[in-house]
C-alpha cells in the first residue's frame, strides 16, 4: 500500500490577524504549520500503512521553507517528502496548483514505476478555505474521488470512506487507485517522538522542478498564465454582534447597571 | 541509522541561553552535539525579565548585537523608591554605560537566533521534546531517555532551566526552600516606539531600565522591574516566595499595583497588555549553589541558581551565557582527554571560579541574606526619603527648619538604630 499525502504550510490562523484597510492577512511575524486537514490525512495514511505495510510519502508545493512543513510530516509518520518548486509555479490559483501537483505525481509514479494506492487531502486550507485542491488533483489524474472522509477502512482490495455530510454520513466504496479529502477524525495527529525527529531533521527532501517535469508539463497550465482565478474584492465579514461594557464606579453599581440591562431585555425579572 | 543518532559527543537539556551558548562552543569546535528543548521553539517556554547585559555574549560572539534581534539599548537606569501616592525616581545616565553594554531583548525572538547561531556551528537542535530521564550506566550519566529510546552521549550538560528536574533526578540539586527562590510576574505592554520614546525621553534605539522599591511589594522582599523595548513595555515584579506567604497583598496585586502606580501609570499609559507570565527566579545565592558537577554531567544557568539580584540590578542572562560557555570549554578539555569522569568535569568548578561569575557571587554572597532579613529596605527607606522631600519641597508658608532637623524628623520615623544597622550590614554582605 502505497499512500500520497498532500500537505499545505499555511500560517498558524489561531494567531492571525487582518489589516483593517488592505483586508489582507497578516503574516508577518506569523508562525508557519501544517494545515490542521492535512495533519489528520497524515495520521489517517500512517495508521493504514501501519495496517497493511507500504509507505506513507508526503508531498507539498511551495518555497523552499516549506521544508520545514514536510519535516514535521516526516517527524510525525510519513517515510518520504516531495517538495514541488520553482519559479514558474509562483502565483498558480487551485486549478493551476492541483494541475502541478498531479504533473509532479505522475512524475513520481514513473520514478517508482508504481502508482499510488491512495491519495489523502486535507478537505481545505485553513487560510484559503477553498477545498479546491483536492478534487481538482482527482481531475487531472483522472480518479475517482471521495470528499470529507472521517473514517478510512480498507477490505478486500476496496477503499471505504466515510463521508461526513448535513445529514449524517455515507459508507462509500472505491477501489485504488484513487483520491480522498479528509475532514477532522475521531483521533489526533501522534506527537513525534525525538528519534523520529532527529531522523526528519536528516532526511533527504526530492525537490521537484518545472524541469524534472519537462516532458509532459504544460507550462501555459502554471503560476500566474494558468490561474483564471480573479480576486475582485476581499472583504472582512462583519462583526454583527455587539457587546456593551459596563463599568461604572463600584462592582455594586456595575452589578446592578447589568440587572437593569437583563430585566429591559426580559432575560431575567428585577 | 546515521552516526550521531545513538552516539552522540555532548546532548543538552534545555534550549535557553545557557544550554544554547554550550551547544555553540561546543559545536563550533567540531563536537556532535545535539540540543533537546521542550518549547515549539527556542524561547518559547522561557519567562524572563528581558535585559542582557552583554558582556559574557560579546566575548563568546563579538559584535553580536549588530546581528541578533535586541530590542533597545540601555542607555538610561532608574531606582525607584516609591510610597502609595508618589516616590523618589532616581535616573541615571552616562556614556560609561555604553562601555559595557546591555540591551533589552525579547526572549522569543532572541534565543531563536542563539539557536541558529548553534545550528549553524553545527549543533542540531530539537524542540517540542520534553527530556524526562537520564540514561545512567554504573552511576555514570552517559546520555537521555525519551519515549523508550536510548540516546547515549560522552556527557550531559542540563541546562534545563530554575526547576531543573532532571538536577533534581539524580540528587545534584534539592527541592527550593521558599526563601531561596523568587517568583516573577510580568506584563508585555504595547506601545509604539514613539510614544516609548517620548515618555522615557529615548531616541530610537535607546532604552531605559527601572528597578523599584517600596509600596510596590508591600514592604516584602522584592520589587518592580520596567524595560523598554523596541514598541512594548515589559513591566513586572519578583518577590521571594517565602514572604508572599505572610504577604497581605498576593503576587498579582503587587504587579497591578506596580503598573497603576501614579508614578508609573503616566509611562505605560494607553498600553496594552499582549503578554501575561509568571516564573521561578533563583535567588539563594552561593551559599545554596547546587551540585554543579557528576559522573558525565554538568550543570548550568538557572539550574545551576547562578542569578544575581541586588535590588538595583537583576542578572541572570550574562551569568546563563558564561555557565554554558565554561561547561563547553570543560567538555572539550574532558574530550581531548577522554575522562568526563566527576574529576575531569570538575574543572568546570575551578573555571566557574575564576570566572565573573563567582567573583560577583562571592562578593555578594551574604546579600539575599541582608535583603532577607531587612525588610526595611524594601519599603521603609521609600519613606524615608519621601520624609525628607516632602519636607524640601512642600512650601506652605509656614516656618522651614534647617535641613538637618528635617533629616532627623524624616530617620526617626524608621529609626536610627534600625538605619544604622542596616548600614552596617548592607556594607558588611558586600
Amino acid at each position: 500500500m502505497n499512500i500520497l499525502v498532500c500537505i499545505k504550510q499555511v500560517p498558524d490562523t489561531t494567531e492571525i490577524k487582518i489589516d483593517p484597510e488592505k483586508h489582507t492577512l497578516i503574516r508577518d511575524g506569523v508562525p508557519s504549520i501544517v494545515n490542521t486537514f492535512d495533519t489528520y490525512a497524515l495520521e489517517m495514511a500512517c495508521r493504514l500503512k501501519e495496517e497493511t505495510g507500504g509507505t506513507v510519502t508526503v508531498m507539498t508545493m511551495g518555497l523552499p521553507q516549506a521544508k520545514k512543513a514536510l519535516k514535521s510530516c516526516l517527524a510525525a509518520g510519513a517515510d518520504q517528502a516531495v517538495l514541488i518548486s520553482d519559479r514558474p509555479f509562483g502565483g498558480s490559483d487551485t486549478l493551476a496548483t492541483s494541475y502541478i501537483i498531479s504533473q509532479a505525481v505522475a512524475c513520481v509514479e514513473k520514478e517508482k514505476g508504481s502508482v499510488f494506492d491512495l491519495i489523502l487531502c486535507g478537505k481545505q486550507a485553513i487560510d484559503g478555505d477553498t477545498a479546491q485542491v483536492g478534487p481538482g488533483l482527482s481531475e487531472h489524474l483522472g480518479r475517482p474521488l471521495i470528499t470529507y472522509v472521517s473514517e478510512l477502512k480498507y477490505e478486500e482490495a476496496e477503499f471505504q470512506g466515510k463521508r461526513e455530510n448535513d445529514d449524517g454520513y455515507d459508507w462509500i466504496g472505491v477501489k485504488g487507485p484513487c483520491v480522498m479529502t479528509v475532514v477532522k477524525t475521531a483521533y489526533e495527529p501522534r506527537y513525534p517522538t525525538l528519534k523520529a525527529k532527529i531522523e526528519a531533521e536528516w532526511a533527504q527532501i526530492q525537490t521537484i522542478t518545472a524541469e524534472s517535469m519537462k516532458e509532459t508539463l504544460d507550462l501555459s497550465k502554471c503560476g500566474l498564465k494558468g490561474s483564471p482565478t480573479k480576486v475582485v474584492r476581499t472583504t472582512t465579514p462583519e462583526n454583527k454582534v455587539k457587546c456593551i461594557y459596563i463599568k461604572e464606579a463600584s462592582p455594586a453599581l456595575s452589578a446592578g447597571k447589568l440587572a437593569d440591562i437583563l430585566a429591559q431585555k426580559k432575560v431575567m425579572g428585577r | 541509522m546515521k552516526r550521531g543518532i545513538e552516539k552522540w559527543d555532548a546532548i543538552v537539556v534545555g534550549g535557553g541561553l545557557a544550554g544554547l551558548s554550550a551547544a555553540y562552543t561546543m559545536a563550533k569546535n567540531g563536537l556532535e552535539v545535539m540540543v533537546v528543548e521542550r518549547g515549539e521553539h527556542c524561547g518559547a517556554k522561557n519567562v524572563s525579565g528581558g535585559r542582557l547585559y552583554g558582556h559574557s555574549l560579546e566575548k563568546m560572539i563579538p559584535g553580536f548585537a549588530k546581528e541578533a534581534p535586541v530590542e533597545r539599548k540601555i542607555v538610561r537606569e532608574r531606582l525607584a523608591l516609591l510610597t502609595e501616592d508618589g516616590g523618589t525616581i532616581i535616573e541615571y545616565g552616562s556614556g560609561k554605560l555604553d562601555t559595557a553594554p546591555s540591551y533589552s531583548v525579547n526572549r522569543s525572538d532572541f534565543d531563536q537566533w542563539m539557536a541558529k547561531k548553534a545550528e549553524e556551528a553545527g549543533a542540531l537542535v530539537i524542540t517540542g521534546i520534553t527530556v524526562r530521564e537520564l540514561y545512567m550506566e554504573a552511576g555514570k550519566v552517559c546520555g537521555i531517555r525519551s519515549d523508550g529510546d536510548t540516546f547515549r552521549s560522552d556527557v550531559v550538560i542540563l541546562a534545563d532551566g530554575v526547576n531543573s528536574l532532571l538536577a533534581k533526578q539524580i540528587g545534584m540539586k534539592k527541592e527550593w526552600n521558599p526563601d531561596h527562590v523568587a517568583v516573577g510576574a510580568k506584563e508585555v505592554i504595547k506601545l509604539d516606539s514613539q510614544t516609548i520614546n517620548a515618555h522615557f525621553g529615548l531616541k530610537d534605539g535607546e532604552g531605559a531600565a527601572m528597578m523599584a522599591t517600596g509600596y510596590v511589594t508591600g514592604g516584602k522582599i522584592g520589587g518592580g522591574f520596567l524595560y523598554t523595548n523596541k514598541d512594548t513595555v515589559s513591566l513586572g515584579i519578583v518577590t521571594t516566595v517565602g514572604d508572599t506567604e505572610y504577604s497581605e497583598v498576593s503576587v498579582p496585586e503587587m504587579l497591578e499595583r506596580f503598573e497603576q502606580h501614579p508614578m508609573i501609570q503616566p509611562l505605560i499609559q494607553e498600553g496594552k497588555v499582549v503578554e501575561y507570565s509568571a516564573h521561578l527566579v533563583p535567588e539563594g545565592g552561593k551559599k545554596v549553589l547546587p551540585q554543579l558537577v557528576k559522573d558525565g554531567v554538568l550543570l548550568t544557568g538557572d539550574g545551576a541558581g547562578l542569578v544575581m539580584n541586588l535590588g538595583f540590578t537583576v542578572r541572570g542572562m550574562d551569568l546563563a551565557v558564561e555557565s554554558g560557555r565554561l561547561a563547553a570549554e570543560t567538555v572539550l578539555r574532558a574530550n581531548g582527554a577522554g575522562d568526563f569522569s566527576k574529576e575531569a568535569l570538575s574543572e568546570y568548578e575551578i573555571l566557574l571560579n575564576e570566572s565573573f561569575i563567582m567573583r560577583d557571587m562571592k562578593q555578594y554572597q551574604n546579600f539575599p541574606g541582608f535583603m532577607g532579613s531587612s525588610h526595611r529596605l524594601y519599603d521603609d527607606y521609600s519613606k524615608v526619603l519621601d520624609g525628607l522631600l516632602s519636607q524640601l519641597y512642600v512650601v506652605d508658608g509656614k516656618t522651614q527648619d534647617d535641613i538637618l532637623t528635617k533629616s532627623a524628623r524624616a530617620v526617626a520615623k524608621v529609626g536610627l538604630v534600625n538605619l544604622a544597622v542596616d548600614g552596617i550590614r548592607g556594607l558588611g554582605a558586600l
